[in-house]
């Protein structure tokens, strides 16, 4: 296994080793429960030769997704969806979406348009504005998650989404993948594959899929780095914000809808 | 919260005491790799904010190279379960043999972590806390066997 975690846990090995030596010692003997700084953020315990850790200062992810690209019968983005992040659609009310196809159908001509809709990731998100207890956040580098250690369930934040984008876990789950716990009585949407870009992986699990069908409708990257190909496009080419009239300023952009 | 502390203390002090008092004490299910060199009493205490801690290290700020993370509990203190069919499996926090119930049923407290999080590693999980073992099936059988071999050596 190549990803940066291995390379970290060598590094957790060596900041244990200045444990144990005692060069350290002065953070191992302060009172217990004062200690606590010690542990956890080894980027300052184990110096300056630690790989990046944490999130990208001043990065604003986002999707860029070409609706005349993506073909009405594909549903690649929503399975690659589904197994990287150990939820399962049985068609029943109350499954999980993370992200699903929606087909749109102008009522004038008649045009459709089959498109991925997924949490998409508002600068200003209704989610967090309404949660009682700041388990809606949205990290430095805007992406917006759930924190279900603090999520009561209220579902608050499902009402408040204009995209609803977010579901709420009525069963006991199990067999969840370590990259993406889950469980009962807690609310989840999608996290932009936080998990991936925090190894480094440059990209998400849908735009993998859509990419490897050859129908290259869906495009991840920085909106902030104006070297980056997102940012090229959505420079160059028209792109539209899904509900722009709401002014959430979307990590998420639709090309020919 | 004090109900807490006292039973934890109760722990400790058992774990210090003479041998004679052994059926007192929870048989604690030896783990693989690295001991901790803060000590087990250290982590048998503090373990429960030492989690609190990182995971919001994790969640909040995207750090993901943290010393306190569930799934590095669940690699090193998985308990190899009865066989389930050709693959087999350690038990999970369901089973009153896993590491985790084996001390928190004898002080009766709760876990809520396996309500989310997995209580069985995966073959990813082990290869990325112990990478002597390989991310496949060869890996994960390596693994098994030493966890067998673990728990069949005397205490
Ligand atoms: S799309 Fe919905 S869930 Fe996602 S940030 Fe916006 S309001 Fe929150
Ligand atoms: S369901 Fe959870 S995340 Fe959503 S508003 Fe309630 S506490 Fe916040």
């Amino acid at each position: 296994m190549t990803s940066p975690l291995h390379k970290e846990k060598g590094a957790e090995l060596s900041r244990r080793d200045i444990l144990k030596s005692g060069a350290a010692l002065a953070t191992v003997t302060l009172a217990p429960g004062v200690t606590l700084m010690a542990f956890g953020g080894k980027k300052a315990a184990a110096g300056e030769d630690m790989p990046a850790d944490g999130l990208k200062p001043g990065a604003r992810w986002g999707l860029l997704i070409d609706a005349a690209k993506c073909p009405e019968d594909c549903s690649a983005c929503v399975s690659a969806c589904s197994a990287e992040l150990g939820w399962e659609n049985n068609g029943l009310e109350t499954d999980p979406q993370w992200i699903r196809k929606v087909t749109l159908r102008d009522k004038e001509t008649g045009r459709t348009n089959s498109l991925p809709v997924m949490c998409q990731h508002c600068e200003s998100p209704p989610c967090v504005d309404v949660c009682p207890t700041g388990a809606s956040f949205k990290r430095e580098d805007g992406i917006v998650l759930v924190n279900r250690h603090t999520c009561i369930g209220c579902r608050y934040c499902m009402m408040a989404c204009p995209f609803k984008a977010r579901s709420f876990v009525f069963a006991p789950v199990s067999d969840q993948k370590s990259i993406a716990p889950r469980g009962i009585g807690t609310v989840e949407g999608c996290t932009l594959c936080v998990h991936k870009i925090d190894r480094g992986d440059g990209t998400t699990a849908c735009v993998e899929a859509c990419t490897a069908t050859g129908n290259n409708a869906m495009m991840f990257g920085d909106l902030n780095d104006p070297e980056s190909e997102i940012a090229i496009a959505v420079a160059t080419y028209a792109s539209v914000e899904l509900r722009a009239d709401l002014g959430l300023n979307l990590g998420v952009r639709y090309q020919n809808i | 919260m004090k109900n807490l502390l006292t039973s934890l203390l109760a722990v400790l002090a058992l774990a210090i005491a003479p041998a004679h008092a052994q059926e007192l004490f929870p048989s604690i299910p030896k783990a693989l790799g690295e001991p901790h060199p803060e000590g087990n009493e250290y982590w048998r205490i503090n373990h429960p904010a030492l989690l609190a801690h990182d995971r919001d290290l994790v969640v909040l700020e995207g750090i993901r190279d943290v010393d306190a993370s569930l799934v590095g509990c669940v690699v090193c203190h998985a308990v190899n379960g009865p066989d389930q069919g050709p693959v087999p499996m350690p038990v999970d926090a369901g089973s009153p043999d896993n590491s985790c119930q084996v001390c928190h049923q004898f002080v009766a407290i709760e876990i809520g972590c396996f309500v989310c999080h997995a209580s069985v590693p995966s073959k990813e999980d082990v290869a990325m806390i112990l990478p002597q073992y390989s991310a496949d099936d060869e890996g994960w059988r390596d693994y098994m066997e030493d966890l067998a071999a673990l728990q069949e050596a005397p205490q």
